[in-house]
């Protein structure tokens, strides 16, 4: 049942990630992203990661998406991506061959042994969480506060008007 | 019965060549921004994998640790895919080629 939804959301999350990388309008990467980070939740929650499935749904697909989809009808740039492409050989091939290469370099090694998990798997509840957050890592804690503090000044600072 | 590890690695795999590739064929700005969020994406999958794998919760510390790197960065690289979108009126990336104007 687990490797159903397994294979379910991995042919989903794979299919979507590539619409989302070679179409050419915006919109739609945006959109069929969103699919793939679901799939990807589906995917920490077979994992046992309750909390980080729910935060991956919220955080990602609730906020920094949304967030993109802001900016692109904000923007709204003409698509004009197509007469730049022949340009640059190296940079294609490049671009194809190196991801190729890690995927058969993954695949030549995690694929002929088969790993099963650990015995006794443990649940990532917001509880057990929280008190990791809290406790051995506070002080990583605190640090993001401070990063995310700075992140929206920086945001603000770099789209305000000068009038 | 459970999935194998190898099989969440081997997505993460997958996830990660194909926002590489995004990042490195794509010119628009916003689409570069997509494969960079697909990559985190993929590695915190694997973080997530590798803390099932050793029977404890410090890979999803990370993995919540990774989620808010990423929100922040996603803040400032979209505002500043503005900032460059109100001189340019584009965000071709290969338009932005002076560092200083």
């Amino acid at each position: 049942m687990e490797l159903i939804v397994f294979a379910v959301t991995a042919v989903l999350a794979i299919a979507s990630a590539c619409v989302a990388v070679v179409h050419r309008q915006p919109v739609v990467n945006v959109l069929s992203l969103i699919v793939a980070f679901f799939c990807v939740a589906v995917n920490f929650a077979l994992l046992g990661a309750s909390f980080l499935a729910a935060a991956q749904i919220l955080v990602y697909a609730g906020a920094i998406l949304v967030l993109f989809l802001f900016v692109v009808m904000l923007l709204n740039a003409p698509v004009v991506e197509g007469d730049e492409q022949g340009k640059r050989p190296v940079q294609r091939i490049g671009g194809i061959l190196l991801p190729l290469l890690l995927l058969a370099g993954g695949a030549a090694v995690l694929a002929p042994t088969l790993v099963a998990s650990a015995a006794a798997p443990t649940e990532g509840t917001g509880h057990a969480l929280g008190r990791l957050l809290v406790g051995p890592h506070l002080f990583a804690f605190e640090l993001v506060s401070v990063l995310l503090l700075a992140a929206l000044v920086a945001a603000m600072v770099l789209v305000k008007r000068k009038q | 019965m459970s999935v194998p590890t190898n099989y969440f690695i081997l997505l993460a795999t997958a996830l990660f060549a194909i926002g590489a590739a995004g990042v490195l064929l794509r010119r628009n700005g916003i689409s570069i921004l997509l494969g960079i969020e697909i990559m985190l994406n993929a590695v915190n999958l694997a973080l997530a994998t590798f803390a099932r794998q050793h029977g404890n919760l410090d890979g999803q510390v990370l993995v919540f640790f990774v989620m808010a790197v990423a929100a922040a960065e996603v803040a400032v690289g979209l505002a500043l895919l503005v900032a460059i979108f109100r001189r340019h009126r584009s965000i071709d990336v290969d338009r932005l080629n002076v560092m200083r104007w």
